[in-house]
């Protein structure tokens, strides 16, 4: 029993943070928000370099054979920097999906996800929209009767729907089900999407906990600096106590998306309830940030001008991505109330394996 | 990462379990607030003590067990499993044993851990006076050294398991000169020296579970100061550490709190509003959550870590989703829920009451959350005091 990451997992993350740091600024984000795709080609390569996208690809296919514990440490970043890319729909969701469904599919997908020459887009029943769709050559989708298909973006028909958040974007898309796109049917099907719920949703939770951390730390910067009556804002307690509870919701979020992390790698049997505490938790935290960061930045934070709304948005945006709120609780409550789950002390640990 | 117990571990549990199984006693306890329940829970961890088990994670000459602190992780859930008694030796062996450990001599060591283990002696805490709460650096009560010994004078209050202890740990100002933090020192006091009066305060549920105690030129030898002389204020710190962290509140208490809470739920289910079955779910979320940082937290500090001020944020979670908790459970109980266990009416009820006004009392000892708040905000973000 050991419950950290390892010190190459963490050397990775700040590796990453360090890149996202330089490559990633308030203005680049911008500047991407005012373009058709809001997604650049150049950065989705670079980060192909240091083995973002091909972070779950097998090293048969190129790609760097790791797994969801790495990857939540990298989405944290990505959240953290407010990068736009497709990492969640592509590296955390696609990739494993392609590896699963296996064949012609995989191989010919997967080495070039890893190079950074392709996105791969999924849906699911779980939203109307699919993100990413837009910049998509590959997308995975499912039919009306659950099975799952294999479409090129060519022969889809895809309905841009503008969102709340300039970097989120998602699509309402149609496509032609046929023999020749199926991919997958049946249990086969059912399994390969609760999976990719389960990875879109735990990426999601990731994202946000690197999202809540910035906030806290742009308002707790702000209010060190901001004066009135004589003294820092953040001096006055009503602003500290705000903050501190943003705080503690972060830190109790971050060990549930640890766990949840573990139990997708290892596919344990309480993998969907670990994920969807995960990220009822992670996201919680986010959006409650977002709220008081605004709180603690006053009239200034409420201006399109002031960068804080980009991590803002971000936060509402996992929120919204891969289940909302009253779907993952729904799924807890579900497993507590039917007793499915072994609950009290000495149950956390059981069937992690 | 590895989420797999040991071979080891699991027949360390095993061991605990099955020793619980047949030595924990069939009929709850009266409360150790009470005369007759304090000798009934020193006889329990006599028993405890007795089996081995009265304080795992010490060493064996010290009256523990020599296991680490994962085993004792272990330990508790299995304690909370079986329903054991409540520890009256609190304040002694989570608060004051590992200060003492830390910062103690080796003769006091040998002097007080043993007995400390086996509640032989029992602590009461003498944090609190009058004008120093919150507060805590505006201490008043003075220990001027006079020979090998110090004088002591004043009072404290709000003395934790005062009424039924046989010792006390608090500060005491040595320097009369000094201010604030400086010139404190920490010093362990027999309860029954002359010049020590001890008067017990009924607390919300009726029962004398905190006393006032008296100074009045009571004598205490040297050798019974902990820490250097003019610096308790850092032994205190390290003391209200383990009270505001892992040590008082492992998490096993609140996960045994989370499945009562879910399995009253779950009775009550046809009766109950679709939110409050969503505020449940929330709780057992939270129980995990806190189960899970604490595991964390001991890996690392099983890695040679430290725990710093986030110990500030064990105490504002578990102490306010404890209230959470029973509030909850009031809230499903219903109309039942006023009810003393003993009313005709009562039915379930349990002991959820009680519970809850304990709990109640969370959120103001070990430091009061705002002060909590104060500490992550000034400490771990760093705001401007």
């Amino acid at each position: 029993m050991d419950f950290r990451f390892d010190e190459d997992q963490e050397l990775l993350q700040n590796t990453v943070r360090e890149f996202l740091q330089t490559e990633v600024t308030p203005g680049s984000v911008r500047t991407l928000w005012e373009t058709e795709t809001g997604r650049s080609p150049e950065l989705w390569k670079q980060l192909a370099e240091i083995g973002l996208p091909g972070l779950l690809v097998p090293e048969q296919h190129d790609g760097m054979g790791m797994g969801e514990e790495e990857m939540v440490l990298l989405i944290e970043e990505a959240g953290r920097a407010a990068l736009a890319e497709p990492v969640i729909a592509t590296a955390a969701v696609a990739v494993p999906l392609l590896a699963e469904l296996g064949g012609a599919l995989a191989n010919e997908w997967l080495p070039k996800i890893a190079a950074g020459e392709a996105v791969v887009a999924v849906g699911h029943p779980v939203s109307p929209f699919v993100e990413d769709a837009h910049v998509a050559d590959l997308l995975l989708l499912p039919d009306g009767t659950g099975a799952l298909h294999a479409v090129t973006r060519d022969a889809a028909d895809v309905t841009a729907q503008p969102s709340n958040d300039p970097s989120r974007r998602i699509a309402t898309v149609e496509f032609d089900a046929s023999e020749s796109t199926r991919a997958a049917h049946g249990d086969e099907a059912s399994r390969l999407l609760a999976a990719a719920l389960d990875r879109g949703a735990l990426a999601c939770a990731a994202g946000a906990l690197g999202v809540c951390d910035r906030l806290i730390g742009l308002a707790a910067e702000y209010a060190g600096e901001r004066k009135q009556f004589g003294k820092p804002i953040g001096s006055f307690q009503a602003v500290k106590h705000m903050l501190a509870n943003v705080k503690v919701k972060l830190e109790y979020a971050r060990p549930l998306v640890q766990r949840a992390a573990h139990s997708v790698a290892n596919d344990a049997s309480a993998r969907d309830v670990h994920v969807s505490m995960a990220k009822l938790a992670a996201c919680e935290a986010a959006t409650s940030g977002a709220k008081v960061a605004l709180q603690a930045h006053g009239a200034i934070g409420y201006t399109w001008e002031q960068d804080l709304h980009l991590w803002m948005r971000r936060a509402w945006s996992f929120d919204h991505a891969w289940g909302r709120s009253p779907f993952h609780l729904g799924r807890v409550r579900e497993a507590l109330f039917t007793g499915a789950l072994p609950i009290g002390p000495g149950t956390t640990f059981r069937g992690d394996a | 990462m590895d989420l797999d117990y040991s071979k080891d571990q699991q027949t360390f549990r095993a061991d605990a379990r099955e020793w619980l199984q047949q030595n924990v006693p069939a009929t709850a306890l009266e409360s150790f607030d009470t005369a007759e329940g304090a000798k009934q829970h020193r006889e329990w961890e006599a028993r405890l003590n007795a089996g081995g088990w009265a304080m795992v994670p010490w060493p064996v000459e010290y009256g523990g067990r020599g296991a680490n602190l994962l085993e004792w992780l272990i330990f508790e859930e299995e304690y909370y499993r079986a329903g054991a008694p409540k520890r009256i030796n609190q304040n002694g062996i989570f608060l004051l044993g590992p200060t003492i450990m830390e910062y103690g001599t080796p003769e006091q060591k040998a002097r007080f851990l043993p007995k400390m283990a086996s509640s032989e002696e029992v602590w009461a805490q003498g944090w609190s006076e009058p004008n120093a709460g919150s507060d805590m650096a505006n201490i008043q009560a003075t220990a001027f050294r006079d020979g090998d010994h110090f004088v002591l004078n004043g009072q404290k209050t709000w003395a934790s398991r005062g009424a039924f202890a046989d010792w006390l740990f608090g500060m005491f100002r040595t320097d009369p000169e000094s201010e604030r933090h400086r010139g404190l020192t920490f010093i362990l006091v027999p309860l029954d020296l002359p010049g020590i009066t001890v008067r017990p305060i009924e607390q919300l549920d009726g029962l004398a579970g905190f006393a006032e105690v008296f100074f009045d030129d009571v004598r205490v030898p040297v050798e019974h100061q902990l820490g250097e002389q003019g610096k308790g204020w850092s032994v205190a710190m390290a003391t209200a550490g383990f009270e505001r962290g892992l040590m008082l509140r492992s998490p096993a208490r609140f996960q045994a709190t989370a499945k009562r809470l879910v399995e009253l739920a779950r009775l009550h289910v046809d009766s109950i509003e679709p939110s409050v079955r969503d505020e449940v779910t929330r709780c057992w979320i939270a129980a995990e959550a806190y189960t899970l940082d604490t595991h964390r937290t001991v890996s690392r500090l099983l890695a040679d870590g430290k725990i710093g001020a986030e110990a500030s944020l064990n105490k504002i979670f578990w102490s306010e989703l404890d209230l959470r908790m029973h509030e909850l459970a009031l809230e499903i109980l219903g109309d039942r829920g006023e009810l003393r266990p003993e009313a005709p009416a009562a039915g379930d009820v349990g002991s959820w009451l009680d519970g809850y006004l304990f709990a109640l009392s969370g959120p103001i000892y070990a430091g009061t959350n705002e002060i909590q708040r104060n500490i992550i905000a000034e400490r771990i973000l760093g705001l401007p005091r």
